[in-house]
Order: C-alpha cells, then structure tokens, then sequence
C-alpha cells in the first residue's frame, strides 16, 4: 500500500488552492466575453451615424443608486470571509445574507428600470443599435448576478450544515472572488454604457 | 485558513469605490469637451475596477503566476480593441 502514500496530496496547483485557480480561470473567461461584448459595443457606438446622449435616455441617478448597492454587496462579501477567518460563524451568516440582499435589490430596480423604458419608454430590443447593446450588456450582466444572488444563498445554506469552519472555508472565499467580479464588470458596464 | 496576509483596510477601499463613482456621475453633468469627459471616465473606471480586483479580489496577495495567468489574457482585449478600431476610426480623422 506504498504507492497509495505516492499519489501527492496537496490540493495546491501553482501554490493555490485548487478551486480557487478554476474560479479565476472561470472569471477569465467570462472577462473576455463581457470585454467582447464591451468592444462590440463601442466598435458600434463609433461606427455609428448618430447615438442618443444615455443621460438623456436612461435614468443615470436611478442607476448611480444601483451600483452603490453592489458596491456595498462587495463590501459585505468581504466582511464575510473576514468574520469566517476569525471564526465568526454567525457574523459570516450575517454579511453572506447581506451579500445576497443586495444582489437582489439590484435586480428589482434593474427590473423596474427594464419595465420602465421597454414601457413608458418605448425601447425594445429591435428598436436600433442602441436598444440592442444596452439591452445585451445589461441583461447579460443581470443573470450574472441572478447566479450570483443563487450561488450565495446556496454557500449560505451549506453554512447552515456546518461546513465551514476557520481552518476550512475555501468555498466562501470562491463564492466571493465571483461575488467581486460581477461588481467589477458593472462598474464597467455603469461607465460605458450609462456615462460615457 | 491561513492568516499570513494582513487583511486591506476594506473600509477604506469602499470609501474610495464610493467617492470615485460619484466624482464619475459629477463628470457628467460638468458638460466639459466629450474627449475629456471620456478620458476622465475611462481612468476612473479603470482604477475602481482595479481597486476592487486587487483589494476585495486579494489579488495582491496571491502569488505572482496567479497574477500573470489573470492579467495576461486581458491584454487580448486591447488586441481586439484596436483590431476593430480601423474599421470605424476613419470617421473621426
């Protein structure tokens, strides 16, 4: 049973955790979809005879709120695997919940703004180049962070079983580098397409 | 897990997050020339997107294969930036 002891152990792969190396292999990928997407967009925008002012179409300050929502969803991530590190179960319960909450609100105004320019507004998908791209980049960062917000209840419940402890809390660290993502492509998405 | 890092000042980082996004929406409603404006927006959202890869991601406590197995294939995107640019750049010269 020599051979058994052979098989090497260590969950590392380039001195890091291994799920963590597949999270960030995962996010890569997912960088340079939304950085297509955002190449596209501005490759369109540039390309194009004339483009609406955004200001004036879409609901800047409404907007601005949303991404001080998520901001503060990263801030509550981080404290999560902050109170984890110390052993602090509960408060990493708490902060994890927040995290969530926070996506979730973010998604009910998002959902809000949609019904209001696809009503009121008047814009659909098929309307111009304009409609197209905003739609797109948004919409597809709204499931990314509709995944997110299920990902999160999910690290949450597994919590609730006991899995975590201060020496083993990996998955919560993973859940949070996806959490930060999504935050850091719609602080991209906010100025592309919402400012500029 | 392992508590060799000391952790970043998380607060601080959400302070500045908060504050650069607001002097991004002052930009804005300044009605300055566009290429500043653009200029100004782009940095600006360049360095909250860093801030948070490099503070809230720890980025900058991971080990530097980590580090260029992320940040490298994001050069790609500049490649494909200015791939496409010839294609609509004549407009503006």
């Amino acid at each position: 049973m020599d051979h058994v002891a052979t098989i090497d152990p260590s969950p590392d792969f380039i001195g890091t955790a291994r799920g963590k190396v597949g999270m960030w292999l995962f996010l890569i990928s997912d960088a340079l979809t939304f950085g297509a997407l955002l190449c596209a967009y501005g490759a369109l925008r540039m390309g194009a005879s004339d483009w609406p002012v955004p200001a004036q179409v879409l609901d800047v300050p409404l907007t601005a709120f949303n991404t001080f929502i998520l901001i503060c969803s990263s801030l509550t991530m981080v404290k999560a695997l902050s109170a984890i590190r110390h052993g602090d179960l509960k408060g990493m319960q708490k902060f994890l919940l927040l995290t969530a909450l926070g996506g979730a609100i973010f998604l009910s105004i998002q959902a809000y703004e949609y019904h209001h320019l696809l009503g009121e507004g008047g814009l659909s998908l098929r309307n111009n180049l304009f409609c197209a791209t905003f739609f797109s980049l948004t919409s597809f960062h709204g499931m990314h962070v509709l995944g997110g917000v299920i990902y999160l209840l999910i690290i949450f419940w597994r919590s609730t079983k006991g899995e975590f402890t201060i020496q083993n809390h990996h998955r919560v660290e993973i859940v949070g580098l996806y959490w930060h993502f999504v935050d850091l492509v719609w602080i991209l998405v906010f100025t592309f397409v919402y400012l500029l | 897990m392992e508590l060799t890092h000391e952790e970043p000042n998380y607060m601080k980082i959400f302070w500045w997050l908060l504050a650069l996004t607001i002097v991004e929406v002052g930009v804005v409603y300044l009605h300055m020339p566009k290429i500043f404006m653009a200029a100004a927006l782009i940095i600006l959202a360049l360095t909250k997107a860093f801030l948070v890869a490099w503070y809230f991601m720890h980025l900058r406590n991971e080990k530097v294969v980590l580090v260029a197995m992320v940040g490298l294939p994001m050069l790609l995107l500049i490649d494909l930036f200015f791939g496409l640019m010839p294609d609509v750049a004549h407009r503006f010269f």
